[in-house]
């Protein structure tokens, strides 16, 4: 069994561990009055004021007391924790990559060509016939996704009467509150006993109010909808279309395609499928690509070549801008460096390991998996055990926890996706650390974790007495 | 143990069942062998429960290579790019970005981290991000800081959409200036679509907002106002506090557009009224990145239920020491679903980690003679300009930061264009007008500069 205690710093004075920059230093610096008048500006501003020096351990220190894939095995289902290649850093860092975005099309070519280059890889990868780069992240592709739908229905006359927008019972949160931040009734789809979409409930949902249906296959269950084709058709019949969230696009690379399915409109989450860092909670970015039909709706601008020149074109009816620029650049810059790289063999061969992954990994744990066959992930029960528990506790023995408590159709759940990152030995450590766990004493549980930097934190009373700066700390 | 750990990297691709798979799975053939065998499988392909009509069975037509070919193919691709010195701005800035910020912000166990759901195992990006809102709460004076939107636009359709929620009573318009970037009011425009707000522009006179002009523009149908400092021409507004109160008198959110630098600068904004503060903070922490940024949002606590985006708050462990955790998560998307306050999830943390470190590296006076730097420059260099025959500059007088427009005896688009030969960018704005932003990242080139408009010009 691998053993592991995170770094702990801690100075013995402030009650906490690294001492905040504000507890190092805290200066007050009067502000000049810039040859403004007295009522623009400040009197003075009051931050820390520390040398390179100290900056430098502190975040070293900082970075010590985190984890992240390099530091283990990350197996967050439905997040594609995958390794980041280190090289697609050194070409995001390069000056070249770096423009304005005011700059003319004429003089950054170059920066346009790989723009150009992505649209086109991932419509081939996710079948579909033109691809935006715009949306932010994953939740901004699902938006940019309902608005198409929403100006598609608006130019056929039907914006009025198709209010509604199905989801799964057990899709991505984000899905329910993108329907809602359009304006969109959500109406819910519970799942079948088999863990997929119900397609007599769903015939029964449909009709000429239904907007779209926001779908991911494989589900958050890991499972293909072998149902796909007939869920296509009922959508369609019913005047509404078919969205594929990308979330899980890394099961199906080189073996099927959103555009074959059915699907009309899809995001993909670059952070996921194609290895771009996740930093701690983005930047990401959610291409979105649709059908030639709404191609026409795409935002503006989009990037075509004519005779080897990229230009920049507003789509006819596009539904404008989901991002104040071009999207998150260098990130988009990132995943087209790694498509490159590996190229549609090693795009295959990726998730041909992550499935092959995640159900070796499956057959080695002691726990319960309800639901097969799946794919890049499964969803195993921590039974009688809480699973936020087991989590804490899987994090003592030097590997971060799978995704808890969700889907709901699995009790105490533990949404496991490994990716084809770990090697067998590190996926055989993972495993003796689901069944340590397993084993413990629920008391173990309970205590968990203990060698992690910080133990159990009260979530309850963050939320109840919410202090949210360095001030507020002062204040209470 | 995976494989042999002696076998070259050449002995461990021709030991791989297929030497064009991915480099980044580590597997031997032979440990894929055993594998499959532990879960009872021939191959690979039998775990994929897909029907046949639907599988693909083509190829993406993509070329992989190695690391180094296609760091050198992109290299070249990018080398297309002109090598130009940028005089732009416009609501997009840089500035010398240090470089402990690229050093520590790329130390893996940072960025190849996740939201930080386990807490425990992931205090360091916490505190970090506490520190940043920390820093914001200083630079806005208000109460309330979230660790990020995607970018300035993006964090503007938000405060629009809040404003519906928080807002005692119905409303549809939301005012904008007349200055405002199109592209973010697009964004805007489609943000508040779902809301059924609508958008109206209350004009600007002599590039700023007066308060007659808010004043003929507000009324109680109003539920936000927004305004930018510095605008997107590069003044500064001279009425916000008079403008604040208007505002209020309706009972309408005030929403201001500013940056980390100039709030370094500019009395606080909480101070005149300003119920949240939006913006782009990638101002510090990012070079130009073709307009990729950080979404600044901060606002007052009252909004504190109904804020979007995540929060990072302190708590106690139970050990009693003070630790760092993800906090009042009801508001988002993974638990309240569609009553969430915004479907945002992943968002621009690793962002937001450079921009406190870069403020960090500036410290107070690094930031107020910065700010300092950026009141001064616009209108030094308008001045050079001014002496050159057929260009006249500022366009305006009033209070500049960053940038500036000039007037030009000729065809400004012309004159950029010919500008870019000489390998400068600058914006044209109309007919015969440019605008110029110069900081720290391009004042060594002013001289040059203004010689290529000398030139150009005559």
């Amino acid at each position: 069994m691998q053993r592991y205690t995170q770094t702990v710093w801690n100075d013995g004075e402030s009650d906490g561990y690294e001492p905040l920059l504000s507890e190092r230093s805290l200066e007050t610096v009067e502000v000049p009055d810039a040859g403004l008048p007295d009522d623009l500006t400040r009197d003075e501003l009051e931050l820390p004021e520390l040398s390179e020096p100290e900056l430098a351990r502190h975040y070293t220190r900082l970075s010590q007391m985190n984890y992240g894939i390099d530091s283990g095995p990350y197996p967050l289902g439905s997040c594609t924790m995958k390794y980041n290649p280190k090289f697609t850093e050194d070409v995001a860092a390069l000056p070249s990559a770096s423009v304005h975005p005011d700059r003319d099309a004429e003089s950054v070519q170059g920066t346009l060509e790989i723009y150009h280059g992505l649209q086109d890889y991932l419509g081939r990868i996710g079948g579909m016939d033109a691809v935006t780069l715009q949306p932010p992240a994953g939740a901004a592709g699902e938006f940019t996704g309902i608005l198409i739908a929403k100006a598609y229905h608006e130019a056929n006359g039907e914006g009025d009467q198709r209010t509604e927008v199905i989801v799964p019972t057990s899709a991505h949160g984000t899905n329910f509150a993108t329907a809602a931040l359009g304006g969109y009734d959500v109406v819910e789809l519970p799942e079948t006993d088999d863990g997929r979409v119900d397609v007599e409930g769903l015939e029964a949902a449909v009709g000429d109010t239904t907007a779209a249906l926001m779908l991911t296959n494989p589900n958050t269950l890991g499972l293909f909808e072998r149902n796909i084709e007939e869920i296509a058709t009922i959508i369609h019949d019913a005047g509404g279309l078919l969205y594929y969230d990308g979330a899980n696009l890394n099961a199906l690379l080189g073996r099927a395609r959103p555009g074959d399915m059915g699907f009309d409109i899809m995001h993909y989450n670059v952070h996921k499928t194609f290895a771009t860092p996740h930093g701690g909670g983005g930047p990401g970015a959610g291409p979105v690509g649709v059908t030639e039909e709404l191609a026409e709706f795409l935002p503006s601008p989009q990037v075509r070549e004519t005779n080897g020149e990229f230009e920049l074109f507003e789509p006819e009816r596009s539904i404008g801008k989901v991002h104040g620029a071009m999207g998150n650049w260098l990130v988009l810059l990132k995943a087209y460096a790694y498509i490159e790289r590996l190229g549609g063999d090693g795009l295959r061969d990726a998730s041909a390991k992550a499935v092959l992954n995640a159900n070796y990994l499956a057959s080695q744990i002691d726990l319960e998996v309800p639901f097969e066959p799946f794919h890049h992930e499964f969803v195993a029960s921590a039974g009688e055990r809480d699973a936020a528990d087991f989590a804490k506790r899987m994090l003592d023995y030097g590997v971060h926890p799978p995704t808890t408590k969700w889907p709901e159709n699995v009790s105490e759940a533990l949404m496991t996706e490994p990716t084809e990152a770990e090697s067998k030995s590190s996926l055989d450590q993972l495993a003796a650390a689901f069944n340590a766990v397993t084993a413990d004493a629920a008391s173990d549980l309970e205590a968990a974790p203990s060698e992690t930097s910080a133990s159990r934190i009260d979530q309850t009373s963050a939320a109840r007495n919410p202090r949210l700066s360095w001030q507020q700390l002062d204040e209470s | 143990m995976s494989g042999n750990p002696e076998l070259s990297i050449t002995d461990r691709d021709e030991q791989n069942a297929d030497p064009r798979g991915t480099p980044y799975a580590p597997h031997t053939a032979d440990e894929v062998e055993t594998m499959l065998e532990a879960i009872d499988a021939d191959d690979v392909d039998e775990l994929f429960d897909i029907g046949e009509s639907i599988r693909f069975d083509g190829s993406f037509d993509i070329d992989g290579g190695s690391e180094q070919v296609v760091e050198r193919r992109l290299r070249e691709t990018l080398a297309r790019n002109d090598d130009a010195t940028e005089f732009l701005g416009r609501g997009h800035y840089s500035h010398h970005v240090p470089s402990i910020v690229d050093h520590i912000s790329l130390r893996s166990e940072f960025i190849t981290s996740y939201t930080q759901y386990q807490p425990e195992v992931t205090q360091g990006f916490l505190q970090a991000l506490f520190e940043y809102q920390s820093m914001l709460v200083e630079l806005t004076g208000l109460e309330i800081a979230n660790c990020s939107m995607y970018d300035a636009a993006t964090a503007l359709g938000e405060a629009a959409t809040l404003a519906a929620r928080v807002r005692g009573t119905s409303g549809s318009r939301v005012l904008v200036p007349e200055y405002l970037r199109p592209e973010r009011r697009d964004v805007l425009e489609n943000y508040v679509d779902g809301a059924d707000l609508s958008v109206e522009t209350v004009p600007a006179d002599d590039g700023v907002t007066t308060p007659d002009a808010v004043e003929r523009a507000i009324d109680d149908d109003v539920v936000m106002a927004y305004l930018e400092s510095p605008t997107t021409e590069g003044l500064l507004e001279e009425h916000l506090e008079e403008i604040g109160a208007l505002v209020d008198d309706h009972d309408a959110m005030f929403c201001l557009g500013s940056d980390p630098v100039a709030l370094s600068l500019l009395r606080s904004p909480a101070s005149v009224g300003v119920d949240v503060v939006i913006g782009d903070a990638s101002v510090l922490g990012l070079p130009a990145s073709y307009g990729m940024g950080l979404g600044l949002f901060a606002c007052r606590e009252e909004y504190l239920r109904q804020v979007p985006g995540r929060l990072v708050g302190a708590s106690e462990d139970a050990d009693g020491n003070r630790a760092f955790t993800l906090t009042l998560q009801t508001r988002e998307q993974h638990i309240r679903r569609e009553r969430a306050t915004s479907n945002i999830c992943t968002n621009q943390a690793w962002v937001a980690l450079r921009t406190a470190i870069h403020a960090a590296s500036l410290g107070p006076s690094g930031l107020v003679s910065l700010a300092t730097t950026c009141r001064e420059l616009p209108e030094r260099t308008a001045a050079r300009l001014d002496e050159i025959d057929g260009v006249s500059a500022p366009v305006r007088n009033r209070y500049h930061f960053r940038e500036f427009r000039a007037r030009v005896d000729a065809d400004a688009e012309a004159v950029v264009a010919a500008l870019n030969d000489d390998g400068f960018a600058i914006h044209a704005v109309d007919e015969e007008t440019v605008q110029l932003c110069v900081t720290d990242v391009n004042e060594h080139r002013i001289d040059d500069l203004v010689d290529a408009v000398e030139g150009v010009m005559n």
